[in-house]
């Protein structure tokens, strides 16, 4: 088991209803984190459609994750 | 260099900044807020960035432009918070030694900003509810009622 912090933001924020939250995770990839919290932040929303960070870089949903890492789960951006 | 601000966006200090004798040409995008969405008409914008990730990589997209179009000269700032129709919303400015070179990189930024960068808005409407651009379940949720 890892410690993994996850970060929500803008709807997935709302929808979990928290900004972060510290979890107990079996998880290797960003990829497991997200489907793990999907019921948290209530997103019908593909993976593929938002993005991830991991301690403040931007990494793929097949970064491995590492035991302390903060997960920061991106709905889709609307920039501009 | 990359700025978010929530502060109105001053287009003319920004270009000032720009200027440089070797430019020949100078390119900006203004991007505004609009009364209209797919149909909504909406009242005001709400902007939410997340401000380290946002700034490196919009520090990765401006050196990306430089690489393909040397000599260049790019700035860019987004502004978050509640903004009201017509106000600016992102600013990208790009002086280059040919007009070309201006028009494209100017083209290459604003795009790759809009797809990369973690910044979201939601759309606050005349009817009193509001959504998630980009996000179909928010905007089911919104526009469903």
């Amino acid at each position: 088991m890892k410690t993994i912090t996850v970060r929500y933001f803008a709807m997935f924020r709302e929808q979990a209803g928290i900004d972060e939250e510290t979890l107990s995770l079996d998880a290797t990839t960003a990829a497991d984190v997200f489907e793990h919290t999907k019921g948290r932040h209530g997103s019908s929303e593909p993976a593929g459609h938002c993005k991830v960070a991991i301690n403040d870089e931007m990494a793929d949903w097949t970064t491995p994750v590492e035991d302390g890492d903060t997960v920061l789960l991106f709905p889709p951006v609307a920039g501009g | 260099m990359i700025r978010m601000t929530t502060d109105p966006i001053d287009p003319d200090a920004l270009r000032r900044e720009l200027f440089d004798p070797a430019a020949g040409g100078y390119c900006a995008f203004e991007g505004w807020v609009r009364n209209e969405n797919e149909g909504h008409e909406v009242l005001r914008l709400e902007y939410e960035g997340y401000q380290p990730v946002a700034v490196a990589e919009g520090e990765k997209i401006l050196a990306e432009a430089a690489e393909k179009f040397p000599n260049l000269h790019a700035h860019c700032v987004h502004r978050t918070g509640m903004l009201e129709i017509g106000d600016c919303a992102v600013w990208v400015g790009v002086a280059s030694a040919h007009r070309d070179e201006a028009f494209k990189a100017c083209r290459y930024i604003i795009d790759e900003l809009k797809h990369r960068l973690p910044i979201w808005k939601k759309e606050h409407y005349t009817n009193g509810d509001s959504g998630w651009v980009n996000c179909e379940r928010c905007a089911e949720h919104a526009h469903g009622s």
